[in-house]
């Protein structure tokens, strides 16, 4: 299993701040996760369309969809960060 | 070592930077950035903000960035506080201070820390206005501030 994370207007059109879900299997990769969010139905495949303007961090690392999973990681999905 | 803190509560600017200062008698420069929240942004009036942020992952980042500044540049120490939850126009949102014997080191990494705090830092400001609640955009010209570093 692996925690993710959702925030700001991501958590808000996806009515969603927390779940756990399954490491998607194979050699799992954030793109390979993407690929299992968008599968749910149209809003999720429309909040993680290619082209949409998000960021992801792994362990509260900035990450990319190239970037390897492992079971207890914490996957974190936001929008372009606007603080100060 | 950086000192970070994310908050809700208000913050007392000078007495933050006096203990920034305090006792240290190597500090020829202390240069310090102050945010507030303001009344108008994209043409409309604002009259309240939230700020949302990534507990955990918000202080890593302002740490990490503390201390890119403090390999880019000669310095003593760097604070950055910001605030979390409910804001309205006029409040103190963020403080960043930074001391150098130096004031060229202490005013570039001031900024250096600002830039990235915007495009790095996971908090995510919400505004409420005449038409109603809003997420705020990035806007571009933080992306290009950032990166402007990077030369």
């Amino acid at each position: 299993m692996v925690t993710l994370l959702y925030f700001a207007s991501l958590r808000e059109s996806l009515a969603c701040s927390r779940e756990q879900v399954a490491l998607p299997s194979g050699s799992p990769t954030v793109a390979a996760l993407l690929e299992q969010l968008r599968s749910r139905d149209a809003r999720w495949s429309e909040a993680f369309a290619p082209g949409k303007n998000f960021r992801i961090a792994v362990n509260q690392q900035m990450a990319n969809a190239t970037t390897a999973l492992k079971t207890g990681d914490e996957i974190a999905f936001f929008p372009p960060v606007t603080g100060g | 070592m950086p000192i970070v803190r994310v908050q809700e509560a208000d913050f007392d600017t000078g007495r933050e930077l006096d203990a920034l200062t305090g006792g240290r008698k190597d500090v020829g420069a202390l240069a310090s950035f102050t945010g507030l929240v303001r009344d108008a942004n994209d043409g409309s009036s604002v009259s309240a903000m939230t700020l949302e942020h990534y507990p955990g992952m918000t202080e890593k980042a302002l740490e990490e960035i503390c201390r890119e500044a403090h390999q880019r540049w000669r310095l003593l120490d760097t604070l950055v506080i910001h605030r979390v939850g409910a804001l309205k126009p006029g409040d103190r949102i963020v403080l960043v201070g930074v001391t150098s014997a130096h004031r060229g080191d202490a005013f570039a990494a001031c900024e250096f820390i600002m830039d990235y705090l915007k495009t790095r830092a996971p908090f995510w400001k919400k505004e409420a206005t005449p038409q109603g609640e809003r997420w705020v955009e990035a806007r571009s010209s933080d992306d290009t501030a950032a990166n402007r570093w990077r030369k």
